[in-house]
């Protein structure tokens, strides 16, 4: 039989193989020869896996998660070569469910960007568009599940970068509730941030997914057991549910009225579908949350990229003595971005500055969760854009690294105070794709799925770009 | 706020960076940019409030103390850039 990759959902995919219509070898190739077709114009992926292992539905995983025996970079120079030693749990628990690596996605170095333009190895293009950016940082993850590359993946996210992606790329994304999902193998990069989450076309796989990955383990021990089990979604109303519309989120400067639209029509639609509707305000957390972002970031990664000094692993610059072999390999092996968000975050660290900026912005940190907590006394989700605009051009952003951040305006509150967020397709502007932004109270997932099932079917959204769409 | 050309190179040596001279000017005025931006964080009084470390307050996560196996030797090595016998091969710390 032929597979349609581009349409393919992975629970269909599920279905051929429980009914014997497809064989997982089949589906892996189908994949595979997706990738060999448009991989070589978008470059979503750094790595290919080998021979598949297991005979479930394969999948993506970011180059920030560690694969025995395949190379992983987190789209550094600094890692090129390095080839793991033992599996990330995500990973782990992947193969255990039988699901076979398609290959490892490219990605901002180090997680850090909100493009993939930062990657050493060369950037990602939106399926959509390919003088357009994915997003980031886990742009190839989203931009290969858009141009079926593979049915689902895995990201991270820190203060957006599977959020974005997936809004910009027109996916489904999750970035679940921080300490649902083990880290365990996953190059650091803000460790009070980071978490992993899937992409999938469509909000029933992103739950299949997260029910395979969730849940505490054991080497990790910032994770805990979830409340109650994924469940999927399949209420096709939204009748009880109240959702809020804090209109900071919805009304900050810079964003595009063609996403304003977009979110107006979602919101529109969650009335019809049963939902009590509301405004609500979060009054710190969208004027400060950037701010308060990056300063605890870049103060956590430049603890975290101490490790990098060529003498254990990846790639070295020699020198005459330790120091300056440290010195010279951090200094060549390292892009603009890590070392701007190095020195940033070892000045915002250091002696004179600590209170004033770090200590200061993880009080600011209190007060969004506060916040947060407060709209959550009156509603079960908030509502807003994903992203500000829809995909922007390559180079259109690199120059000035804080046009950059202003990319991840509305995606970083929620983060800082630990809570999950959904980022659904909900319409289209200027003919791509604009994420509508569903965050709810910590270990909410069940109820972020049972929203963004029920306006994925009432908005009928179609995730295949069309210009691929006749190939 | 500004930064100067000294504190770039003090805190790259902090975070043994060996910059490029064309380095040090562009993150000057790169970082001035962004910590004026980041700086915003001060424009509020919140002497009564607590420090957010973590977003979960999770304390003291025990473990059992039962021994299991560790990284085995040849694979924590796989990956050495230099090697000698059962070590990581660097140059000395200080110049000879």
């Amino acid at each position: 039989m032929t597979i349609d990759t581009l349409r393919l959902t992975a629970e269909e995919a599920m279905g051929l193989l429980e009914r014997r219509e497809a064989s997982g070898a089949e589906l892996h190739r189908a994949y595979r020869e997706a990738i060999a077709e448009r991989d070589g114009e978008l470059h979503a992926y750094l790595a290919l896996g080998g021979e598949p292992e297991g005979n479930g539905v394969p999948i993506a995983l970011k180059d920030v998660i560690s694969t025995r025996g395949v190379e992983t970079t987190a789209g550094s120079k600094i890692l090129e070569g390095y080839v793991p030693v033992f599996d990330a749990t995500v990973a782990t628990r992947v193969k255990e469910a039988g699901l076979p690596l398609l290959g490892k996605t490219n990605m901002d170095e180090f997680a850090m960007g909100s493009s993939t333009e930062n990657s050493a190895f060369g950037p990602t293009r939106n399926p959509w568009d390919p003088e357009r950016v994915p997003g980031g940082s886990s742009g190839g993850s989203a931009a290969a599940v858009a141009a079926g590359l593979a049915p689902w993946a895995l990201g991270s996210d820190t203060g957006g970068s599977i959020k974005q992606p997936a809004a910009l790329c027109g996916v489904v994304g999750l970035r679940p509730t921080y300490g649902t999902v083990s880290r365990y193998g996953i190059i650091a990069f803000a460790s009070s941030l980071d978490q992993i989450g899937p992409f999938a076309r469509t909000v029933r796989d992103c739950a299949l997914l997260y029910r395979i990955i969730a849940g505490r383990d054991p080497c990790d021990s910032t994770t805990v057991e979830l409340p109650e089990p994924v469940r999927l979604p399949e209420a096709e109303d939204l009748r009880g549910v109240r959702v809020g519309v804090p209109r900071e989120l919805n009304e900050a400067e810079g964003i595009e009225p063609g996403v304003t639209d977009q979110v107006q029509g979602a919101i529109e639609r969650c009335r019809e579908l049963g939902a009590e509707v509301g405004e609500c305000e979060l009054p710190h957390s969208v004027e400060y949350g950037l701010a308060c972002y990056y300063l605890i970031a870049p103060a956590e990664a430049s603890s975290n990229l101490a490790r990098y000094d060529g003498v254990r692993y990846g790639f070295r610059t020699e020198g005459r003595t330790l120091g300056e072999l440290q010195r010279r390999t951090r200094d060549a092996g390292f892009g603009d971005e890590p070392k701007r968000r190095i020195i940033l975050g070892t000045y915002a660290l250091s002696a004179g500055y600590y209170d004033a900026f770090y200590g200061q912005a993880q009080r600011v940190r209190t007060v969004i969760a506060r916040e947060h907590a407060a709209a959550f006394e009156r509603f079960d989700v908030l509502v807003s854009p994903t992203s500000p605009t829809v995909a922007f051009r390559l180079g259109e952003r690199t120059e000035n690294p804080l046009a950059m951040y202003l990319s991840d305006l509305l995606t970083i509150p929620s983060c800082m105070a630990g809570l999950p967020g959904l980022s659904i397709p909900c319409g289209l502007s200027e003919g791509l794709p604009v994420g509508l932004q569903l965050v709810g109270p910590q270990f909410s997932e069940n109820a972020l799925f049972r929203v963004g099932h029920a306006l994925e079917r009432a908005l009928g959204f179609d995730p295949v770009p069309p210009r691929l769409a006749g190939a | 706020m500004s930064i100067s050309r000294e504190d770039v190179l003090h805190v790259a040596e902090l975070a043994r960076l060996a910059l490029e001279e064309e380095e040090v000017e562009r993150l000057r005025q790169q970082l001035s940019a962004i910590l004026e931006a980041v700086g915003k964080v001060s424009e509020l009084d919140l002497s009564g409030v607590e420090p957010t470390s973590h977003p979960l307050r999770l304390e003291n996560v025990w473990d059992a103390d039962e021994p299991r196996p560790s990284l085995p030797l040849e694979d924590a090595l796989a990956n050495a850039p230099a090697r000698e016998d059962d070590f990581f091969r660097v140059p000395p710390a200080a110049a000879p």
